[in-house]
C-alpha cells in the first residue's frame, strides 16, 4: 500500500503535533485567557478584564523586577561567557590526549551530580559571616571585620547562577568548538597568525551558534528563576518570578497568569534577538 | 456546567466530568445511608458505656466495616505528622494517611481538588478561604465530645481568667463557627456548628541570640526587631499575613504608628507601614527574609542574625544545636495562632463516621502529648496530660523548671534539667496575647505591596 506523500507528512509530524498542543500549546492558551479574568480571595471570575495587565505596567515595581532580572541575567551572561568559552577552548585546542579530554570534561558534569538545590545551597555555610571564607580572610589577617556583601546579597546570587548554569554555556561552545577543523587553525598558523588572531577571526565565529545556544540557556533559566534569588539573597532581592510566585501563593491567578505572559513575551523578544544576531540555523546546517 | 461554577472556585475549567462525580456521590450516599443507620444504632448503645477515657474504649464494634477506609489528612509538617496517624490507626481501625503540603498548595487543592482528601489541618485564618465555597463539613458541636473540657478561648471566647481574647486579627472565635449545619457562612459568636476542631495552639514572638544581644533581659519589646542597635542581624519571615503582624508591633511599640486593627489593616495603614519598612530596608536593618523553617533555624544558629521572626519549635531546634536562643516574651505581647482541623463536605456514610471518630480522638490525648514535646499546646489539656509524665507537664504546661531532663517527642534531649520553659505557663503565654494571625480584607492589596517591599 502507498501513503499519499501529504498524508505521510502528516502522520510524520502527528505524534510531535499532538504532544506540543496538548502539553505545551493548551495550557499557554489557557494562562492568557486567565490572565484576561478577575478574581477575588480564592476565585476566579471570568469576565474579560484589563486591570491585571494594567496594574502591571502601572506598577513601579515591575520596572525594578524587570532590571534587576535583567541585570541578573547580563551579568551572569558576560561572566559565563567568558569562563564557558576558555574551558571549551582549553579543553578542545590545548588538551592534546582524548582520554584526558573525555575525562576533564567529565569532572567539569561532576557538580551535576547533585541537585542544584544542595550546589546552591553549600555555598551559604562558605560565604556566611563566621562562614569558611571570612574565617579564612580574619585568620590570615586580611580583614578585621566579617565581610557581610559575601552573603545574602547580589553578589551571592551572582556566585550561585554562575556555578548553576556555567556548563550550559561550556557544552554548547565545546560542541561547536569541536567541530571546527583543526587544519583550518593550522593553516592559519602557518599563515603566520598569532593566537590571538586565531581566536578572534576564526575560532570565535565559527563557535557563534554555539555561543548563541549557550547565551539562551543562561538568559532564560535566569529569567525564569525565583528560587537562586529568594535563598541566595537571603529574600532581600526579588525576580519576575517570585513576584508571581507569590502571587500564585496568595491564590491570585489571573495577575499571576498577565505577568507570565508579560514574561514569556520579554524572553521570547531577548531570544529572538539573539537568533537575529546569530542565525542558529544556518550555522547548524553548515 | 455554570450552577457548579460558584460551587466549586477555581474548579470550574478543570476537565473533570461534573456529571461523572455527581453521579459517583449518588452512588455513596444510597449506600453510606444503610451503612450509617446501622451505626447510629451500635454507637447509642456502646457511646455511654465507653467515654473518653481510655484511647482503647472506641468503638470497635464495626471494625468489620472500617478496616478498609482510609482518611486522608493533609497539613503542614510540624501539625500533619505520620506518627499521630499511624497512633489514630492502631486506637481506630481505619488507617490515617498523613500528607504533608506547603500552605499554598493545601489551599489551592482544597479549593480545586476538595475530594482529594478527607481532613484539612489548616490555620484557623485560612478558612475565611473557604467561607461560601462548601469544600467544608459544618461539625455539630454534639458530635463533639470534648467541646466542654476544651479551653475557653475556642468555646467562649475567654481567657480562663475571664478575660475576653482579644480581637485584632481572626481570633478563634471569629473563625470557629458557622451559622448553621450549611457550612456558608462565618458567624461571630459561638453556635452549634464547628468550622473545625481546634487540634493545637501556641503564642508566637521573637527569638534571639542572648550571647550575642548581650542577654536574656536585652530584647524586652517588638521595638526591638527595628532597633538600630540590630541593624544588619536583624530578619523577618517573608509571608505577608505574618511578617506585617511582627512588623506592625514594632512600629506600633515605637509609636511610630497606631493602628486601629493590626489585623484587619486599612489600605492607608498597610501603604504606611509598607513605607516605613521599606525605609528600614533600604538603610540595611535586615539582614534576610527566610521563607521556611530551616532557613530561620539556620540565620540564627550561624549568628547572621540576632533578633528575628520566629516559631517555637525553630528556638529548640537552635539550641538543640548548643546555641543559645530565647523566645523572648515581650512586654507589648504575643501573637497567637490556632490550628485546626475540618472535615471534607464530600464525605459521607462510613467514611464521614470515621471522620468524626477520627476528630474524637484527635484531641483525646495521644495527639496532645505528642504535640506538647514539640512545645504546642492542645486545647484540650486535661486529656494530654494523661500522655505526659508529671515533670513534662510541669515543664511545658506549668513553666516550673525541669525536674529531668526534657526529651522531644523522638526521644532526643531537648532541655536539660532545671530548664525553664521560655515565657513560663500556659497562661503566662496565651494569656498574653494580644493579635491573632489572620487574613485581612485588604488581603490582596496586602500581597501585592509585600511584593514591593521585598523587592524594593
Amino acid at each position: 500500500m502507498r501513503i499519499k506523500p501529504a498524508l505521510a507528512s502528516w502522520l510524520q509530524i502527528g505524534p510531535l503535533a499532538t504532544v506540543l498542543t496538548l502539553f505545551f500549546g493548551v495550557p499557554v492558551v489557557v494562562v492568557i485567557v486567565v490572565s484576561f479574568f478577575d478574581f477575588d480571595h480564592t476565585d476566579i471570575v471570568p469576565t474579560f478584564i484589563l486591570d491585571n495587565y494594567q496594574e502591571i505596567f502601572s506598577s513601579e515595581t515591575t520596572g525594578r523586577l524587570y532590571l534587576s532580572s535583567l541585570k541578573f541575567a547580563v551579568i551572569v551572561w558576560a561572566i559565563t561567557l567568558v569562563i564557558g568559552f576558555t574551558l571549551a577552548n582549553y579543553l578542545v585546542f590545548h588538551v592534546r590526549s582524548l582520554l584526558i579530554k573525555i575525562g576533564l570534561f567529565l569532572l567539569c558534569s561532576v557538580p551535576f551530580w547533585t541537585s542544584t538545590i544542595i550546589r546552591m545551597i553549600s555555598w551559604i555555610p562558605f560565604l556566611g559571616r563566621n562562614g569558611l571564607f571570612n574565617t579564612m580572610l580574619m585568620n590570615a589577617g586580611l580583614i578585621s571585620q566579617p565581610l557581610d556583601f559575601l552573603l545574602f546579597s547580589d553578589f551571592a546570587v551572582i556566585v550561585a547562577y554562575v556555578h548553576l548554569f556555567t556548563l550550559f554555556m561550556m557544552v554548547p561552545i565545546f560542541n561547536s568548538m569541536a567541530r571546527i577543523d583543526t587544519r583550518l587553525i593550522e593553516a592559519a598558523k602557518d599563515a603566520g597568525a598569532s593566537r590571538w588572531t586565531i581566536l578572534r577571526e576564526i575560532v570565535l565565529p565559527l563557535c557563534k551558534s554555539g555561543i548563541a545556544l549557550g547565551s539562551i540557556f543562561v538568559v532564560t533559566q535566569v529569567m525564569g528563576d525565583f528560587f537562586v534569588v529568594k535563598v541566595m539573597s537571603g529574600g532581600q532581592s526579588a525576580s519576575v518570578v517570585s513576584a508571581l510566585q507569590n502571587e500564585i501563593a496568595a491564590l491570585q491567578y489571573p495577575p499571576a497568569a498577565a505577568s507570565a505572559v508579560v514574561l514569556v513575551i520579554v524572553v521570547v523578544m531577548m531570544v529572538a534577538g539573539i537568533l537575529r544576531v546569530v542565525d542558529i540555523r544556518k550555522e547548524l546546517a553548515s | 456546567m455554570c450552577r457548579y461554577r460558584k460551587a466549586t472556585g477555581l474548579n470550574w475549567y478543570r476537565n473533570e466530568g461534573v456529571l461523572g462525580m455527581t453521579v459517583g456521590n449518588a452512588g455513596n450516599r444510597v449506600s453510606g445511608l444503610s451503612r450509617r443507620a446501622l451505626l447510629k444504632g451500635t454507637a447509642a448503645g456502646a457511646g455511654t458505656a465507653i467515654g473518653f477515657e481510655a484511647v482503647t474504649g472506641f468503638p470497635t464494634i464495626w471494625a468489620q466495616n472500617v478496616k478498609d477506609v482510609t482518611l486522608i489528612h493533609i497539613g503542614g509538617s510540624y501539625a500533619c505528622i505520620k506518627e499521630i496517624g499511624d497512633q489514630a490507626g492502631k486506637d481506630l481501625g481505619f488507617k490515617v494517611e498523613m500528607q504533608v503540603v506547603d500552605p499554598a498548595t493545601q489551599l489551592s487543592r482544597a479549593l480545586t481538588q476538595p475530594k482529594s482528601f478527607d481532613i484539612n489541618n489548616i490555620d484557623n485564618s485560612s478558612i475565611v478561604y473557604m467561607v461560601g465555597k462548601g469544600v467544608l463539613k459544618a461539625i455539630p458541636v454534639k458530635d463533639y465530645k470534648l467541646w466542654d473540657k476544651t479551653v475557653p478561648i475556642f468555646t467562649t471566647g475567654k481567657f480562663p481568667d475571664g478575660r475576653p481574647i482579644p480581637t485584632q486579627g481572626l481570633s478563634p472565635i471569629k473563625t470557629g463557627f458557622w451559622t448553621g449545619p450549611d457550612a456558608k457562612k462565618l458567624s461571630d459568636k459561638p453556635t452549634d456548628f464547628l468550622t473545625m476542631v481546634p487540634s493545637l495552639f501556641n503564642a508566637d514572638t521573637l527569638g534571639i541570640r542572648p550571647d550575642l544581644v548581650g542577654g536574656r533581659d536585652k530584647v524586652t519589646s517588638w521595638g526591638d526587631l527595628i532597633s538600630p542597635k540590630y541593624k544588619g542581624k536583624a530578619a523577618l519571615v517573608d509571608y505577608a499575613p505574618v511578617g506585617i503582624i511582627d512588623v506592625a508591633m514594632a512600629l506600633e511599640a515605637t509609636d511610630q504608628i497606631k493602628y486601629v486593627d493590626k489585623g484587619n489593616m486599612t489600605k492607608a495603614e498597610i501603604d504606611k507601614t509598607i513605607k516605613l519598612v521599606q525605609d528600614l530596608k533600604k538603610s540595611g536593618h535586615f539582614r534576610a527574609f527566610w521563607s521556611n523553617f530551616d532557613q530561620s533555624v539556620n540565620l540564627m544558629a550561624s549568628s547572621e542574625v540576632v533578633i528575628q521572626s520566629m516559631w517555637s519549635p525553630a528556638v529548640t531546634a537552635v539550641r538543640s544545636r548548643g546555641i543559645d536562643c530565647y523566645f523572648a516574651p515581650l512586654k507589648e505581647g504575643y501573637r497567637g495562632w490556632s490550628n485546626g482541623i475540618a472535615p471534607m463536605a464530600h464525605l459521607d456514610g462510613l467514611k464521614l463516621d470515621c471522620a468524626m471518630e477520627y476528630l474524637n480522638w484527635f484531641n483525646s490525648g495521644w495527639q496532645g502529648g505528642f504535640i506538647a514535646k514539640q512545645g504546642y499546646y492542645t486545647p484540650v489539656p486535661e486529656t494530654a496530660r494523661k500522655f505526659m509524665t508529671p515533670e513534662e507537664w510541669d515543664y511545658w504546661y506549668e513553666g516550673k523548671p525541669a525536674a529531668v531532663d526534657i526529651k522531644d517527642p523522638y526521644g532526643n534531649l531537648m532541655e536539660k534539667k532545671g530548664a525553664v520553659r521560655d515565657g513560663g505557663s500556659l497562661w503566662e503565654r496565651e494569656g498574653h496575647v494580644t493579635v491573632w494571625n489572620t487574613v485581612m480584607d485588604e488581603d490582596r492589596y496586602l500581597t501585592r505591596r509585600w511584593n514591593d517591599f521585598i523587592s524594593a
